[in-house]
């Protein structure tokens, strides 16, 4: 970077991290002003799933088999044992191997 | 869900087991975290980021995704114009954090601000999802998403300093499926967090919803989108039932 765009960086970065902060606190701040109903509480109690469900299936849709096969891997793991850490190796193993065999 | 409920104005409490607790709920998604972090730091030394500023862009905007997408839009020249863009670009891609704000909500809103205000600065997509299950299993300390997010923070912030250092020396983090690490600990979370078969319902609609906004608008707006239609689905159809 050069010397006129040295300060200009820092105030990019600086810019960037206050966006993103906003966005940190911004959904708690806001539900200060939103009276917890019901109804809202069913929304947000709904929310972990919805998340990442929306997360991971474009993800899914976009690598194809291997992170289909990873991700039932990692569900199948936890069913059975209840361990996040068995279920994320048992779901990276799955990935792997198909990744290793498809190309081959 | 009842002892959520029943339990939700009480001020959350501080302690050393939760920090521990939290810290410990955290392990299983490090290594994904730290092999992208270690992709992220490569990209700032190849883009020629000083290492100051590589570090300050960690420390301040501290989330990976979006680090990566405004470095691959860098302007060239830095405007006013060109900075509020990246600002903005970065502000879609971390959209999703104001759905985590939101959750926390009710469980961490007693907290006084001084305390919750800084700790959201340090929020996290597996810290998130570890904090909503441990909360949803009727837990009440925020020493849980402080001790979590500390080990994230302090991994992170190695990690990707490690990875400017060592720039191409990395071998294919794909082979090992290390790219897919994040995804698959969220999947697994599914698991814990299904109850029945409305939520079935609710996220079959989150993904097809996700999946049709990805195709029809550009950007990171599929989570956000996806995600809200979910779990108003989920609650509508609560509703149905209670009435």
């Amino acid at each position: 970077m050069s010397d006129a765009g040295q300060l200009g960086t820092v105030a990019a970065i600086l810019a960037m991290g206050a966006a993103t902060y906003a966005m940190r606190a911004g959904g708690f701040w806001l539900m200060a002003y939103v009276p917890l109903t019901a109804r809202v509480r069913r929304v947000l109690e709904a929310l972990p799933g919805s998340v990442v469900v929306a997360t991971v299936m474009p993800i899914v849709v976009r690598e194809g088999v291997p992170a289909g096969l990873a991700i039932a891997a990692a569900g199948a793991a936890m069913l059975i044992r209840r361990n996040d850490l068995l279920a994320v190796l048992a779901g990276m193993a799955a990935a792997a191997a198909a990744r290793a065999w498809l190309v081959a | 869900m009842t002892n959520a409920r029943s339990a939700a104005s009480v001020r959350p409490s501080w302690s050393l087991d939760g920090l521990r607790l939290g810290a410990m709920l955290m392990a299983p998604a490090l290594p994904g975290m730290m092999a992208f972090a270690i992709a992220i730091g490569a990209t700032e030394a190849r883009k020629g980021f000083a290492p100051i500023e590589a570090a300050l862009m960690n420390l301040l905007v501290y989330a990976g995704a979006s680090q990566m997408v405004a470095m691959e839009a860098w302007p060239q020249q830095l405007t006013l114009a060109s900075v509020s863009a990246v600002a903005l670009l970065v502000a879609t891609v971390n959209a999703r954090m104001l759905l985590f704000g939101a959750s926390l909500r009710p469980w961490l809103g007693p907290l006084p601000a001084w305390q919750i205000y800084p700790l959201l600065q340090l929020t996290t997509d597996p810290g998130w999802i570890i904090c909503m299950r441990y909360r949803a299993r009727g837990g009440n300390d925020a020493g849980v998403f402080l001790g979590g997010a500390l080990l994230v923070w302090v991994a992170w912030l190695a990690t990707t300093a490690a990875g400017y250092l060592m720039g191409a020396l990395i071998a294919d983090p794909r082979k090992i499926a290390l790219d897919l690490v994040l995804p698959i600990f969220f999947a697994a979370m599914l698991v814990p967090l299904w109850n029945g078969h409305r939520r079935t319902v609710a996220w079959a609609v989150a993904g097809a919803v996700a999946l049709a906004t990805e195709r029809l608008i550009p950007g990171w707006w599929f989570v956000i989108v996806g995600a809200l239609a979910g779990s108003l689905a989920e609650a509508f159809l609560e509703e149905a039932r209670d009435v």
